[in-house]
């Protein structure tokens, strides 16, 4: 599929191409949006490469897919924005299913410490090198990762305790 | 104080493990100003914990903060009390059925939740919405954003001390609430926009109230600010209050008013136009200052924008359909489906099976919603129902922000500064 890209972003890929070549392994659009899909070991590299080069100093999100695969089974995606140009950019990267670990770009985008430590609460991504992993919405307690495509949507009984509802009765 | 020490005096019943992460990482937050123990015969130095069930904090947020006398060194936030697993439910329904459980999120403004989630799925599935049904979208989107930022307004300044101000504020809402009533039928959560366009056109009723309300809303807000903006109480209350620099907040992420307040003027109807927005004039209010007074004034200037682009709407607002005229892509209307064997079959599919989006697809769309940056990502498996559905939370992003400005803030402005975040739990918990 050809791709059609603005200039800034065109920019972009063409620097990302040239300086990271092999570590880039696919970039397709899809609905006007454009996904860039890295190696996972170079994700803080590429990182700031952008981020110095082509300004994208702000990080809208990070989040985490369940592709259900064989082979590198989840994803966790960073959505860029390039304040200069006024353009977005997603960057990929997949890990596999035994001990998902992916680094935690939290030293060149500070608002990436929350966001990750969702991605690891709904996932279990591990996020090497962040300085707070602890889960967000789940309470430390809970044993299971629930956006797994595994995870029930009823919920797993007994695995959250509650207050006991009736009171009077021990 | 150390660990052991805080341990001893909260007894948690539930979640121990939890308490007993967040205390270690309050400890553990700016490891340099760790000198606590001993040099303390005052014991001026506690921990407090505010909330969740605080009524200054705006729902179910819970701060950990530790206090020297009444300034506060650091803080960390709890959230997820009102985590209800939007995302699980989103993969489990289809498109248009998960559509009311985005005004459950960000529960002041529903119309640019549903407008947010419709337009990704639009976006998704290439559907082609009527010039109408934008314009409508962009009045409720306005009347929205106009209905929070009021709701921010009479609590803030009920969070700095004065009280018969919230119900000031709410007179005007509940005029919202009945435009919203007549405009879609249901007052809080209107659940009007639909896949390919809106549930039903204005009514002459509901085109009513809403000029009148354009029209008498402006001197309102005159009011609001002939007693706000020279008040010395309330400047006293918020000048310099939980700064936060331009870099900081665009290190951070903070989004919305919050990061226009410190000087980056970044409006999703301007950086990315969706709807008709690029055919309406409006001005992006941005202020230097980066405190709570700039959030206030930011606010203030957007509530008088968005009467604005009400007016324009209602002067360009074309005639035509509201709803796209495509059985496969979105719901037939009522007419078609009582009085035709076709409108009632393709009524019956939309709700059992929906649109379904081509496989492998994704899609990223964002809209300005009163909190800020309200983005959809969807990726389609070709079904029915989304493979994958994540909110970008505006209000998930302000809390960060919030963590980090404020330490070293005193505790009575606490609450001040949360209510100039402007967070909805059932958005930020999701």
């Amino acid at each position: 599929m050809s791709l059609e890209l603005s200039e800034p972003l065109q920019k972009a890929i063409d620097g990302l191409s040239e300086s990271f070549n092999n570590k880039i392994l696919d970039v397709y659009q899809s609905t006007g949006s454009t996904f860039v899909l890295v190696e996972r070991e170079s994700i803080v590299e590429i990182s700031k490469y952008l981020k110095n080069e082509h300004h994208y100093t702000y990080l809208a999100d990070v989040f985490g897919i369940d592709r259900y695969t064989s082979e590198e089974r989840f994803e966790v995606v960073y959505n860029l924005i390039s304040l200069r140009d006024g353009v977005r950019l997603f960057l990929k990267v997949r890990c596999e299913e035994e001990q998902p670990e992916v680094d935690s770009v939290t030293s060149v985008w500070s608002s990436a410490n929350w966001a990750e430590r969702e991605v690891y609460d709904m996932f279990g991504i591990q996020f090497s090198n962040h300085p707070d992993l602890r889960r967000i919405l789940m309470p430390e307690d809970f044993d299971y990762f629930p956006l797994r495509k595994e995870f029930p949507l009823l919920g797993i009984p007994g695995s959250i305790e509650l207050p006991n509802s009736t009171p009077d009765t021990e | 104080m150390k660990l052991t020490d805080i341990q001893s005096k909260v007894h948690s019943t539930f979640f121990k493990e939890h308490q007993k992460k967040l205390y270690q990482s309050l400890e553990d937050k700016h490891t340099t100003i760790e000198e606590l123990d001993d040099g303390d015969p005052l014991t001026s130095k506690m921990i407090l914990n505010m909330g969740p069930q605080h009524p200054a904090t705006h729902g179910v947020l819970r701060l950990v903060l530790q206090l020297n006398g009444e300034s506060i060194e650091k803080a960390k936030l709890d959230i997820g009390y009102l985590h209800r697993g939007v995302e699980k439910i989103a993969e489990n329904k289809t498109y248009q059925e998960f559509m009311p459980y985005t005004d459950r999120m960000d529960y002041l403004s529903p119309y640019s939740n549903n407008v947010a989630l419709c337009q990704a799925v639009e976006k998704l599935a290439n559907v082609e919405v009527p010039e109408r049904a934008h314009y409508i979208r962009m009045i409720g989107c306005e009347l929205a954003r106009i209905s929070s930022h009021l709701l921010w307004l009479g609590t803030m300044v009920m969070d700095a001390g004065a009280v018969s101000f919230f119900i000031w504020t709410f007179k005007e809402r509940e005029k919202i609430y009945d435009i919203m009533d007549r405009l879609t039928g249901h007052r809080f959560t209107v659940s009007h926009a639909r896949i390919g366009g809106v549930a039903n056109d204005i009514t002459d009723e509901a085109m009513g109230a809403i000029k009148e309300f354009a029209e008498t809303f402006p001197k309102e807000l005159r009011d609001y600010h002939k007693l706000l903006d020279r008040n010395r109480i309330f400047i006293d209350r918020n000048e310099a209050v939980g700064v936060l620099k331009t870099e900081d907040a665009l290190r951070y992420g903070g989004t919305g008013p919050v990061l226009r307040a410190s000087g980056f003027g970044m409006d999703i109807r301007k950086f990315a136009p969706y709807a008709r927005y690029d055919e309406v004039e409006f001005k992006i209010p941005t202020r230097m200052e980066g405190d709570n007074l700039a959030r206030y004034f930011v606010r203030m200037e957007e509530m008088s924008e968005s009467i604005r682009i009400i007016n324009q709407c209602l002067e360009k607002l074309p005639k035509g359909p509201v709803r796209t005229d495509n059985a496969k892509q979105a719901y037939p209307s009522k007419d078609e489906v009582y009085y035709s064997m076709e409108g009632m079959i393709h009524d019956f599919m939309m709700t059992d099976t929906g649109i379904c989006p081509p496989e492998g697809a994704e899609t990223y769309c964002a809209v300005e919603a009163p909190k800020g940056e309200l983005g959809y990502y969807i990726q389609s498996d070709g079904t029915g129902h989304p493979w994958r559905l994540k909110v970008r939370a505006p209000s998930f992003a302000n809390l960060q922000v919030l963590e980090n400005i404020i330490d070293g803030e005193m505790v009575a402005d606490t609450v001040v500064i949360i209510g100039g975040m402007d967070p909805v739990m059932g958005e930020a918990d999701k």
